[in-house]
């Protein structure tokens, strides 16, 4: 692609834009303790130069994106993304696990407790991440309350701890339960809607559950929350709070992996068939004789599985609760992470937590341009693959062509 | 064309069925009887409410008014009368009446086989554990379910397709994949709405061929909707005619061919357009 004259005009008019737009912040400085106005004409150059060689960067690669269309009758969705070329290629696969796994054992070992905090967080989000993509990914059910099961699993583990004495291990598949259960009671309501209005009636629902534990004093103990929540035991010990956060980090690792596993087994089985059908085309789905109403049922409650359990483990990390954790901002960080990743790939999934979480709080030495590096990725990322970092390819079988039996 | 013994035997009987919409009679009292082993036609002008009626008959719908009543040979062996009216859409396709759809229903984002996998949705069983667990007979079964629709794929001819995407197959190919989606829920019914739209005259020959071929091998019976005439002549056994929510007339394609009522209604409206 030459830069034509066109392209030229194009680009500076970007740049004109772009200095207009970020004239008042980047120029005008007002000195208020000496009441002087400080006028930076020199940010306003580097703006506009700047704006001017980027918006080429930009049709770039918009430019390469229509070729690689082009290229392939199949579109350049269906083809295999980087890591998926990388996982597919034994040479590279195996010494990438070999290290990724050294790399998970000797994390809590080597890093603060600051730093395990924080992957602890991101290995939540993963499972979270996952249970949501059976909703979203899979089942194609908008879903914006995820978030009250996350609440549900917290204050379920919370309440039993501060009233029964009730410990970790216990309450955990209670919490799966409890999720599982609460998933049932949303799916009933919103069998009939789809779309627009299910994601609107789940957001409702996310907000009831968050305004429910705000408001009944008596039951959750309002906006003060449940503080003292036990930390996990290790066979009936109590750890110290450094030995009890890497453990809490193993236990979260056992956790992403069950939840790869099981995942992974839904969706190549008929059950996980049946949802991406769901997903694809309602009315043919029932058509083709499956229970609409039952496959529904079945994704929202477990979905909401692993976010009642991820709650149990929140609730006994921080070991203090109250509804200001389970905004609606949650929900839609978890659908980022989902629809960032690639609706329906595992892999995608977990990288896009970990990029999702673990991205603003390195980025803290950016300070003020951390939140908007944050959202300029996922502009990008959204622009130029919006099926996610790990776009979900679908099994293939091999046959023997002439097989007649 | 080898045509399968005819037997009197109904095995999808509608009885005044009447549907309303509103103020609006989309079906207006409908009696139409279906034997085993035959192609039967419905034709009719657009808007005469031939979509319609599939939907109430697959459930889609929940006719106002009349009986549908079914003789499946489900369970093998158990002849018996059921009427069908108020069952939802997956219940009637358990019963065995599968359907196609006009404007193409496929689920774009999965491969060939998987399309079929999914017709073997309502003759299998595992569940949730069964996916987690992988116990020896749902491993059976999920073997079952990828030959059996294996299987289906190389009778329709889309075998060498099975991995590709729903979405990136040729137009004719994907309305053969309806067709085979609905064979893999093992039907004793097909009913194929529009299934030569769109088509070329070369793909409406082999598709003609092929409907033979599934009435004949799989002891299907055959409902469908089409207004490719030529197609219609020689493939039905008896044909039905609407307008307006009404069966003007049935018979056998001659019957049809020579009826004044079907030409005035039907045939008069084409020359004119």
């Amino acid at each position: 692609m030459m830069p034509t004259l066109s392209e030229i005009k194009k680009s500076f008019l970007v740049s004109l834009w772009f200095m207009f737009l970020t004239f008042p912040i980047m120029v005008i400085r007002v000195n208020t303790t000496e009441n002087l106005v400080l006028w930076r004409w020199e940010n306003m150059i580097y703006i506009g130069i700047g704006s001017f060689l980027l918006s080429f960067v930009w049709r770039y690669m918009l430019w390469r994106k229509e070729i690689g269309k082009k290229d392939g009758e199949t579109g350049s969705e269906d083809a295999p993304s980087f890591f998926q070329r990388l996982l597919s290629d034994r040479r590279y696969a195996i010494p990438a696990f070999v290290a990724g796994i050294g790399f998970v054992v000797i994390f809590p070992f080597v890093m603060d407790t600051y730093q395990t905090n924080i992957m602890i967080t991101a290995l939540m989000y993963i499972v979270l991440g996952l249970g949501l993509n059976i909703v979203v990914g899979l089942a194609g059910l908008l879903d914006l309350g995820y978030v009250a099961f996350y609440a549900v699993g917290a204050y379920t583990y919370g309440l039993l701890n501060h009233h029964f004495g009730l410990g970790f291990w216990i309450v955990l598949p209670m919490g799966a339960v409890m999720g599982a259960f609460f998933g049932i009671l949303l799916g009933f309501p919103v069998l009939r809607l789809r779309g627009d209005y299910l994601a609107i009636v789940t957001l409702g629902f996310g907000e009831i559950i968050r305004l429910i534990l705000e408001n009944w004093n008596e039951f959750s103990f309002g906006p003060s929350g449940i503080a003292q929540i036990s930390r996990p035991s290790l066979f009936g010990i109590q750890l110290s709070l450094s030995s009890s956060i890497i453990y809490l980090y193993f236990v979260m690792i056992g956790m992403v992996l069950f939840t790869i596993f099981v995942v992974n087994r839904l969706q190549n089985s008929r059950i996980g068939r049946a949802w991406i059908a769901l997903r694809e085309d309602e009315v043919a789905c029932q058509a083709m004789g499956i229970d609409k109403t039952r496959t529904k049922l079945t994704a929202f409650a477990l979905g909401a599985t692993w976010a009642g359990m991820v709650g149990v483990i929140f609730a006994a990390k921080t070991t203090f609760i109250n509804p200001a954790s389970f905004t609606f901002l949650e929900s839609a960080m978890i659908l980022a992470i989902v629809v960032l990743g690639g609706m329906g790939s595992i892999v995608g999934v977990a990288i896009a937590a970990l990029v999702l979480i673990l991205l603003p709080e390195y980025l803290r030495a950016f300070s003020d341009f951390r939140m908007l590096i944050f959202g300029a990725i996922m502009v990008i990322m959204m622009v130029f693959r919006p099926q996610g970092i790990v776009a979900n390819v679908r099994r293939s079988y091999k046959f023997q062509p002439d097989k007649h039996p | 064309m080898m045509r399968a013994p005819l037997t009197m035997e109904t095995i999808l009987e509608v009885n005044n069925l009447t549907m309303d919409f509103g103020g609006l009679r989309a079906l207006d009292h409908l009696n139409i009887d279906i034997r085993k082993g035959e192609i039967v036609a419905l034709i009719g002008p657009n808007g005469a409410g031939k979509t319609t009626f599939f939907n109430c008959i697959t459930g889609i719908y929940s006719p106002t008014e009349g009986d549908i009543v079914i003789s499946s040979p489900k369970p093998a062996g158990a002849q018996k009368r059921e009427r069908i009216n108020g069952l939802k859409p997956n219940q009637v396709t358990e019963k065995g009446m599968a359907r196609t759809f006009q404007n193409i229903r496929l689920f774009p984002n999965m491969t060939v086989l998987e399309n079929v996998m999914i017709g073997r949705h309502c003759r299998t069983r595992s569940g949730v554990v069964g996916a987690i667990f992988r116990n020896r007979a749902m491993v059976r079964e999920e073997q079952a379910v990828v030959d059996d629709s294996y299987r289906v794929l190389e009778k329709i001819g889309l075998a060498r397709h099975v991995n590709d995407l729903a979405k990136n197959l040729p137009y004719g190919a994907q309305r053969r994949l309806e067709i085979a989606r609905a064979l893999a829920t093992e039907p004793f019914l097909i009913l194929l709405d529009e299934p030569a739209a769109g088509m070329n005259p070369q793909e409406t020959l082999e598709l003609d061929d092929l409907i033979t071929r599934i009435r004949d091998e799989e002891r299907v019976s055959i409902l469908l909707i089409e207004h490719d005439m030529k197609l219609v002549m020689s493939l039905s056994d008896r044909i039905f005619v609407m307008d307006y929510g009404k069966k003007i007339a049935q018979g056998t394609p001659e019957e049809i061919r020579n009826n004044p009522v079907v030409i005035k209604a039907y045939l008069g409206e084409e020359i004119d357009a």
